[in-house]
């Protein structure tokens, strides 16, 4: 531990001032009434251009992602790089169609996903389905988001024998978290992204020109990458893609960004900007992570050929691949250095941890708390749930890297994207047409759920040697195709839940089944900020200070 | 994906401009455009530098459609 103590100072340093940065977030652009989910869970809808790019940017490149897309590089080459396409994809995505759900949101004041289908269906049984999707879901990814911690905190030595010792920094960090999440909100993230992301940024700035020009250039950097892939016996890694897994690339960085989208916390992110054309700006000025993210995926390559060998895993004969990029740092950069990357991901996961618990108690609270517990519930005491409901998921995901093998975290998180997935049809397609019949996709919802877990229950890993959730890449020949591609499961899965509620409206419809009211108007979709229609028509005062 | 069900509507916004969005979402998902070595470029192989560009082409794209559907303030 003691040749570690630069980079410990400086890492604890960083995270003192985001957190001091967390408390004072609450007196940030102030709101008249904090007792408000506006306030607490959007904070006030009142982004603008620079604070929604450092949102949502901190907010969808996740620590986690800065540690496993260069560990997949690292092990399997070019199947890794999915995240590039999987981030380009997903913007022109959010720009024609989170954009509507924006608008209508603004409009009638919806917090969650689940609102909106409560209201577009005239369903609380499916709001609640997307409800319950949406905090499965995204559980186990602010576990995930520790993981991406206990990378670092490992690579400095930072381990101890029992089991309290071993996870005190992580239960330390997370108790600071869930405090000024508590007090500040949405605005808390908010604040803390500006540091976190301009660190990310002249951490891998500097990382890509100084580590080819002590490794001998990117052209060798690949030729070394090459080397280990052509000397491994695995069948799917190589530094291009093979005829077999390109269906799988391309699948999953399509359904990756459909889910994505899906995800609360990206919608919380998007629901808290001002107007529409600051989402529209955004879509174009974002790509800017993704560029971040490609080189970073990079450094896996690099880390190949500077000779990183990852740290010993969770369990005996294992090695725990998270920690390539964090030890590549240690060995390469002096120790000043490598204490400011670690913080950068450290605190980068800080970040989406607050947003996610933020989204998940949102949806608690309107979808749960309020349609089936305390219907009358006031905004404060909306507010007031919400903040409790946020600690209890954090501590909830304290509880599963403590508890639980870290596997299983990372198992749920890849049911997680295949279950959020299946939330596609009533959001994403409800936006647009309201054809389909609530009780079609309840029945979608149903069938891709199953489908997608069966898929995933029945994907083995020989590397791991692992029989169940092995990965997301099912195997064709497994429904009988004489092929030996693979193919991404949640695509499959919503693909079904599509078709059955396709079938299942058309049923419905024959038998005349009622279909519930529509609470929204064509025009809702194109709602803006200081529409005049809008503004008449606030119900309440505080609504009419939350939008000013 | 159509609106059949709108009354003549006051606001909306469809434009022709919104189909170069399919660009960005098909281009990257055609693995046989980028899936090679060579060409490098300054070490890279073919497969990531393309996969770069197409960053760009996210960006160029996008941008074009904010700038030409992008709502004029009315006074």
């Amino acid at each position: 531990m003691s040749e570690h103590i630069t980079e410990i100072i400086v890492f604890a340093l960083l995270f003192l001032l985001v957190s001091g940065m967390g408390f004072v977030a609450a007196r940030w652009r102030a709101p008249k009434d904090m007792a408000h989910l506006d306030e607490w869970g959007l904070g006030g809808r009142s982004f603008g251009g620079w604070i929604t790019w450092f949102l949502v940017g901190g907010d969808l490149y996740t620590a986690y992602t800065f540690v496993a897309v260069p560990a997949l590089m690292f092990g399997a080459g070019a199947a890794g790089f999915f995240a590039v396409p999987y981030t380009i994809v997903i913007y022109p995505l959010f720009f024609l169609i989170l954009i509507r759900l924006w608008s209508v949101s603004h409009r009638h004041g919806f917090v969650t996903p689940a609102d909106f289908v409560r209201r577009r269906f005239d369903s609380p049984t499916l709001a609640l389905l997307v409800a319950i999707t949406g905090i499965v879901a995204t559980m186990p990814y602010i576990a995930l988001q520790l993981i991406g911690i206990e990378a670092v905190l490992k690579t400095m030595g930072m381990t101890g024998e029992s089991l309290l010792a071993r996870h005190a920094p992580i239960i330390i960090a997370f108790a600071i978290l869930a405090a000024y999440t508590y007090q500040s909100g949405l605005r808390a993230p908010a604040l803390i992204a500006f540091v976190k992301d301009t660190l990310i940024y002249i951490v891998i700035l500097v990382a890509v020109i100084y580590l080819p020009y002590k490794l001998g250039g990117w052209g060798s950097i690949f030729d070394d990458a090459q080397a280990k892939f052509d000397a491994s016996p695995a069948p799917g890694d190589g530094l291009t893609l093979n005829a077999n897994n390109q269906l799988q690339y391309v699948t999953l960085a399509l359904g990756s960004a459909l889910a994505l989208f899906l995800y609360p916390h990206s919608i919380t992110g998007v629901l808290a900007s001002k107007n529409r054309n600051v989402i529209k700006r955004n879509m174009s000025a974002l790509p800017a992570y993704s560029f971040l993210l490609g080189l970073l995926a990079l450094l896996g390559f690099a880390a190949i050929s500077a000779g990183v060998k990852p740290l010993p895993g969770a369990r005996e004969g294992t090695v725990d691949s998270n920690t390539v990029v964090p030890l590549l740092f240690d060995q390469q950069f002096p120790s000043w250095f490598a204490g400011i990357a670690f913080a950068a991901i450290g605190i980068g996961a800080l970040v989406p941890a607050a947003i996610m618990s933020i989204a998940a108690a949102n949806l608690f609270t309107r979808n749960i708390y309020k349609e089936y517990i305390r219907k009358d519930a006031t905004h404060a005491q909306e507010a007031g749930v919400a903040k409790i409901v946020s600690l209890v998921v954090k501590v909830g995901a304290v509880a599963c890297i403590i508890f639980l093998d870290p596997q299983f975290s990372i198992d749920l998180q890849l049911i997680g994207g295949v279950i959020i997935l299946q939330t596609a049809p009533a959001v994403a397609l409800g936006l647009f047409t309201r054809w389909m019949h609530r009780g079609a996709l309840i029945a979608g919802w149903v069938a891709g759920m199953g489908l997608g877990f069966w898929m995933l229950w029945n994907i083995a890993n020989p590397a791991t040697k692992r029989a169940h959730f092995g990965g997301s890449a099912f195997a064709l020949e497994k429904f009988g195709f004489d092929t030996t591609k693979t193919i991404y499961v949640g695509f499959v899965a919503v693909a079904v839940n599509l078709l059955i509620a396709v079938v299942v409206t058309l049923i419905l419809r024959a038998m005349k089944t009622p279909d519930g009211v529509d609470g929204t108007e064509p025009d809702d979709y194109y709602a803006d900020e200081g529409d005049p229609r809008l503004e008449a028509e606030r119900k309440s005062p505080d609504e009419l200070a939350s939008s000013t | 994906m159509a609106e059949p069900e709108t009354s003549p509507p006051p606001r909306t916004d469809r434009s022709p401009w919104n189909w170069l969005l399919v660009i960005p979402i098909l281009v990257p998902l055609l693995t046989p455009l980028y899936n090679f070595e060579s060409p490098r470029l300054w070490g890279f192989p073919a497969f990531y530098w393309i996969q770069f560009l197409f960053i760009l082409l996210g960006v160029v794209t996008t941008s074009i459609v904010y700038q030409m559907t992008k709502k004029r303030r009315s006074s």
